[in-house]
């Protein structure tokens, strides 16, 4: 039963370590040439913040894929991989499944989840809305990676509407 | 027992390759190249076949005078070709599928390896000593 809060306390750490070391350089400048330099500067360094949860998820995404479906059998289509997504990967991250899988069969699928453990500590309602979605980063990043070992090139992104159920948006790149 | 192991990628380029004649590397190589055409039309007879046994283990893949060729495919779409000696008789299908659940789950401790880029050559020691491990027993 520890194990499950052992995760969520490093995720915690993480947000707060890559979003700490990034409070703007040079104000100096920044200042000089107006609110929108300054703004930049600040925005990119957030954005960065991002892509680097991101990608740390896409890598243990990759890892997991590879090693969760041991004794399955070969997937025959893509839905078949977003319920391995739903049921398996989810159960083994945090516990417990994902609430609701819904599809336009043309290559979006929406993951429900009405209470994200990753953000289910933080409130159930509307406070902290603005900082919620540097906490689903990395879940993004583990869908993504997932997909990419499982052969499915996608793009993920979270939205929240209301603490802690959140939507992951799941859009399958076709080339 | 195996003559020859192959690691493949999902885009068709070996991960790691190993034979233990050292001397008819080349020999081997191209069996386990002509092997792929051999997976892959396994591969997607399963796709359309409707048969509910989608099995990872793909079983014999062909036999040549010498030598015996087995494949078996993971979920990411790697593939494992093992090359056996055809004199070697006592070897069960079992024994086989023992054998591509160790390399798999080798390759999954490769895969879950932070310091291992996925697509790079496999060159992690463990992978290798479990690989002579299989391997060791030709003399």
């Amino acid at each position: 039963m520890a194990d499950a809060v052992l995760f969520e306390f490093l995720h915690t750490e993480m947000v707060a370590e890559l979003w700490a070391q990034d409070p703007d350089p040079d104000p100096g400048p920044g200042v000089s040439a107006g609110p929108g330099g300054g703004g930049g500067g600040g925005w990119g360094g957030q954005k960065m913040s991002l892509s680097v949860l991101e990608g740390m998820g896409f890598r243990v995404g990759q890892a997991m894929a590879e090693r969760l479906p041991r004794e399955t059998l070969a997937f025959r289509e893509e839905l078949d991989v977003l319920k391995f997504l739903c049921k398996d990967l989810w159960v083994a991250v945090f516990q417990k499944q994902m609430d609701s899988l819904r599809t336009n069969h043309q290559g979006t699928y929406v993951l429900q989840d009405n209470s994200f453990p990753l953000l289910i500590r933080m409130s159930s309602g509307l406070q902290y809305l603005e900082e919620a979605p540097k906490f689903l980063a990395f879940t993004c990043g583990i869908l993504r990676g997932a997909l990419s070992t499982l052969g499915i090139k996608s793009l993920v992104t979270a939205s929240v509407a209301a603490l802690p159920a959140c939507k992951f948006q799941v859009v399958i790149q076709r080339c | 027992m195996a003559v020859c192991v192959a690691v493949i990628a999902k885009e068709n380029y070996p991960l790691y390759i190993r034979s233990v004649p050292m001397e008819n590397e080349l020999k081997f190589h191209y069996m386990v190249h002509t092997s792929l055409d051999v997976v892959d039309e396994k591969v997607s007879a399963m796709g359309k076949a409707l048969v509910d046994q989608r099995e990872l283990y793909l079983g014999l893949l062909y036999p040549t005078e010498d030598y015996k060729v087995y494949g078996y495919v993971t979920n990411s779409k790697v593939k494992f070709v093992m090359v056996v000696d055809s004199s070697n008789t006592a070897l069960r299908d079992n024994e086989i599928r023992s054998m591509f659940r160790k390399l798999h789950n080798s390759y999954t401790d490769v895969m879950c390896n932070p310091f291992y880029n996925p697509g790079d050559r496999i060159q992690s020691r463990a992978f290798d000593s479990m690989v002579t491990s299989m391997m060791i027993q030709v003399c």
